[in-house]
């Protein structure tokens, strides 16, 4: 090996010419030429020749006994080639995320509608749902419970006064929907004195509804028997792992014989945590021996996954003359649903963070998750936070009218700082700046009121070009509020995730390879990956693996935590090929050269310069390198006082709206959203915006259009007809500033991204409603009706 | 019954199509054309939208009858050749694109905003994308795309 001819020792930077698209790059999304030819293919998309499609038979009915299912006639229909109902799920047929207790296929009772009963595969999808409606299932109606509180046997708030109403009359041991019970879990928070005194008191309760995520793609996937009497399955989802754990137990197979693979999937937000037709097609076509296909319509979409619990919350803030805290006591209530799913977790979030990101030397918590006949309710971006940040927000507002205080003054004077103590004893350990946001929302320029004298644009009118106002009637107000959210799983949970980084030279140029199983929801975590890799390795060239399960766990895309968690994993087995790499290169060159570092395809020396090409060096050596990565571990917190070290990060957002409300009709024009948010490093600026502006367009969605109305446990608006998301005209324009104090726990420093705007922006804007009408909103989404008191 | 139309100009037949079969069915599920986008069926989300001789229209509304013998355009016709088409380029640069299941709706109604309007204003935008639905994006990112390649098409490209 000959040596290097020259040492220079000046400016390697400009010798080796840097990486472009690293870390800290507005890098763009690999699949995005293809997304927008149309070439990307979504779980909805993919076909075989020979396919049959299923479909899903669910019950219409919330709560019931099955007395019997006559599948004969279905049978019988010519194109189908197989009705499954329960007795055909070879192994264990249960699922569900954190507890199993979903039949995969309804066994002898229904407990909400939507249930799936049965399943048919035929060669169209019409011959499926035709043949489906030929299924006889003969119910024995039982009377759902809807009622949360009920459900548990506790009295029920009437909504106004604080005295309790009576008791209902049915009780835990009286109407147990599952065997345990209908506590799904209770998370108690006792700090500091019982009994505190406080000069200002403010009492309140509040009420969220049911949002739907909502995610453009309906479930989909493909299932195709193997070879090997196992399957593949191609499926949009959000944890392939986890899938793959349920799919397993339910079709009786081993972990080997059951592979998936991401379909592309058309957005997530937690509404594709849970199984949805994964077993279902894998049973399909196990029985048929044929590829099986299964698709949801949007109705079906709306029933075949879980929603944003509803709450109910009750606070009340006590406080010094000075607008200091001194206490916060608060209960809320998460309807859980029929089943589980991610309940005990949103229990935890809403208890632990339920007080908001404020300094408080006495806090009394008490959080349940509960069942009911309603629709399950489980993962939606936020998860417990958004709930309880519309009372404890509403209630910063109400004790700083009774203070006499502005409200972003009181909420500075209280906010949660670096070393503050949270409600469950852990000390924050990286930078929480909640009154600087505050701060530098407070001092953007306010837009400009609608010209005086001059008639205003109808399209900038509550109401819009209805022509409902031409601006008599209309109020303008601003309201402020600041969320925060755990980052990652949390409570000692062993969250991690597994990268796998090859690094060889593909036609004369060194490439990497990066494999996780980590899923990309529109997110943008494959872009993520491979900034990581050109900023480790110094390759341009990254190429992203599909993601499936033929490398361990990338965890759930949820909790904000993929950027950290699969981030931080991808970083880690970059730097082990790294140190792989400058071993062979010292041996190549025959000596040690210290701080080598990998730059533009090249190895470099601060001292010594470029000395040699990536490709040279690696030859035809092929480095690959996978690691399982954790972030440091956290504590479960201790069922009596709840104190503990919960969480390995928190994220924190800010929002002002300034909203225009027309108090006659009770329509609202939302004229700007602000937002500040901490985002540790923006590892992509461009995506964190997007992140941010997408975030806070579901906060207003809930705020004031969204909600899955429940009666009797039934759906009433399962579809984009009746259930109404932000379109462009409901979408304000959005000033926007991101910080990055950067926490030393984390890769980079960052901070996960994707949930604290939806959790602010929400709350936000019901304080400029209520600032512009006066009323008290207690419940979202406001209604017109709220406004106007009719 | 068979049905015969023209699809980003070459022409194409199906065989076989059941009469409640719409349009967005035929050209996803019988001519191999998966852009056109399902999200609701009901004509709510504009993620279906294509060309139907020059308008742009909720493919999902329309019954595959009644597209026989007309002029259909997808998601997968808008660039001429290998090249993005300048809305698409926009998109892809201006990072409107998230997870893409709006997407190749937005591109049509796009196209054919840019194709009546050289530069729109903000509202007039807005209004020309009431119909699409994204929930990914909060439309912000997808006005940037809007008005850059409202600028650059615009704009004559400078000859070599
Ligand atoms: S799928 Fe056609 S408008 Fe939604
Ligand atoms: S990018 Fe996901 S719906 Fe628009």
């Amino acid at each position: 090996m000959s040596t290097p001819t020259r040492t220079p020792t000046g400016a390697p930077r400009e010798l080796a010419g840097p990486t472009t698209g690293g870390v800290g790059a507005n890098a763009q999304r690999p699949d995005a030429a293809l997304k927008v030819t149309g070439e990307f293919a979504y779980g909805s998309d993919l076909w075989t020749d020979d396919m049959l499609w299923g479909v899903t038979l669910r019950s219409p009915r919330p709560y019931a006994r099955i007395r019997s299912i006559e599948i004969g006639e279905a049978l019988a229909v010519p194109g189908v080639h197989a009705v499954l109902t329960a007795e055909d799920v070879p192994g264990r047929n249960v699922c569900g995320l954190e507890l199993s207790d979903q039949p995969v296929l309804a066994e002898g009772v229904v407990r909400y509608q939507g249930e799936p009963v049965a399943l048919v595969a035929a060669d169209h999808p019409e011959i499926a749902r035709q043949a489906a409606k030929k299924i006889r299932v003969d119910y024995d109606v039982w009377e759902p419970v809807t009622d949360p509180m009920a459900a548990l046997g506790h009295p029920t708030w009437n909504q106004v006064h604080d005295q309790p109403a009576e008791v209902s009359g049915l009780s835990r041991e009286s109407a147990p929907i599952h065997p345990d019970g209908n506590l799904v879990r209770h998370l108690k928070i006792r700090k500091g004195e019982p009994a505190p005194t406080a000069d200002v008191v403010v009492t309140g309760e509040y009420t969220v509804g049911m949002q739907d995520q909502a995610f453009l793609g309906p479930e989909s996937g493909l299932a195709m028997p193997a070879e090997d009497g196992g399957v593949d399955l191609y499926v949009s989802t959000q944890w392939l792992h986890v899938d793959q754990k349920q799919v397993c137990a339910a079709l009786g197979l081993p972990l080997e014989k059951v592979r998936l693979t991401l379909a592309g999937v058309g957005g997530a937000f937690g509404g594709r945590e849970d199984l949805s037709m994964h077993v279902h097609a894998c049973l399909l076509a196990l029985r048929t021996g044929r590829p099986v296909k299964m698709v949801y319509d949007r109705e079906e979409s709306f029933f075949g996954h879980v929603h944003r619990h509803p709450a109910m919350m009750r606070y009340e803030h006590g406080a010094t003359r000075e607008g200091k805290l001194v206490h916060v006591r608060c209960e809320i209530y998460f309807d859980g649903g029929a089943y589980a799913s991610s309940t005990p977790a949103v229990v935890g979030n809403g208890g632990t963070m339920g007080i908001g990101p404020y300094v408080v030397p006495n806090v009394h918590v008490d959080a349940y998750g509960v069942y009911t006949n309603n629709p399950p309710c489980g993962a939606m971006r936020g998860f417990g936070s958004v709930q309880a940040a519309f009372g404890y927000e509403a209630q910063m507002d109400k004790l700083a009218a009774a203070l006499g205080m502005d409200p972003v003054e009181l909420r500075c004077r209280n906010a949660m700082e670096l070393g503050s103590e949270s409600p469950t004893g852990q000390i924050v350990d990286s930078p929480a700046p909640v009154a600087e946001l505050l701060r530098r929302l407070e001092a953007m320029p306010l837009p400009p009121e609608h010209g005086a004298g001059t008639a205003p644009d109808l399209r900038d009118l509550p109401g819009g070009v209805g022509n409902t106002t031409h601006g008599e009637g209309v109020v303008r107000g601003v309201g402020y509020a600041v969320g925060y959210k755990n980052v990652g799983f949390s409570e000692g949970y062993d969250d991690y995730s597994t990268a796998r980084v090859r690094l060889e030279v593909i036609g004369g140029a060194p490439a990497v390879t990066v494999h996780t199983a980590a899923a990309e929801v529109g997110q943008g975590l494959v872009t993520i990956e491979q900034q990581i890799c050109r900023t480790e390795l110094g390759v341009d060239e990254v190429v992203v693996h599909p993601k499936d399960t033929g490398v361990g766990s990338g965890g759930s895309t949820s909790a904000s935590r993929q950027t950290y968690m699969t981030g931080g994993a991808v970083k880690a087995a970059c730097e082990q090929v790294r140190e792989q790499l400058f071993g062979l290169a010292q041996q190549r060159l025959g000596r040690t050269v210290a701080d080598l570092r990998l730059e533009g395809g090249k190895v470099v020396s601060d001292r010594q310069g470029v000395l040699g090409a990536l490709a040279d060096i690696l030859g035809d050596e092929v480095i690959e390198e996978t690691v399982e990565w954790r972030h440091r571990p956290t504590e479960p917190i201790d069922p009596e006082a709840g104190q503990g070290f919960a969480h390995v990060q928190y994220a924190f957002a800010a929002h002002r709206a300034v909203v225009d409300v027309d108090v006659e009709l009770g329509l609202v024009k939302v004229v700007e959203l602000a937002c500040t948010q901490d985002v540790g490093k923006a590892i992509n600026p461009e995506a964190v915006i997007g992140q941010i502006q997408g975030g806070t367009g579901q906060g207003l969605g809930l705020a004031v259009m969204e909600e899955i109305l429940v009666k009797g446990g039934e759906i009433r608006n399962p579809s984009f007809t009746d259930y109404l998301i932000p379109t462009i005209l409901d979408m304000p324009p959005m000033r926007i500033e991101v910080l990055e104090y950067p926490d030393p726990h984390a890769p980079y420093g960052l901070r996960g991204v994707g949930e604290p705007p939806t959790i602010s922006s929400g709350p936000a804007v019901v304080a400029a409603i209520r600032q512009a009408t006066g009323r008290a909103l207690t419940r979202v989404p406001v209604r017109p009706e709220y406004i106007t008191g009719t | 019954m068979r049905i015969q139309m023209t699809v980003n100009g070459v022409d194409r037949t199906a065989d076989d199509v059941w009469e409640g079969e719409s349009l967005l069915y035929v050209l996803r599920e019988r001519m191999g054309l998966p852009g056109s986008k399902n999200a609701c069926e009901q004509g709510e989300c504009g993620s279906c939208t294509v060309y139907l001789d020059e308008v742009p229209v909720c493919s999902c509304l329309v019954a595959a009858g009644q597209g026989r013998g007309r002029d259909v355009r997808t998601v997968e016709g808008l660039a001429d050749g290998p090249d993005l088409h300048p809305v698409q380029q926009a998109f892809v640069e201006a990072g409107a694109v998230q997870c893409g299941f709006c997407t190749p709706g937005l591109l049509v109604q796009t196209h054919a905003l840019l194709a009546t309007s050289q530069r729109p204003s903000d509202a007039e935008i807005r209004e020309a994308l009431a119909g699409n639905l994204c929930r990914c994006t909060g439309y912000e990112k997808i006005l940037d795309a809007v008005r850059l390649a409202a600028d650059r098409m615009a704009v004559p490209e400078a000859g070599p």
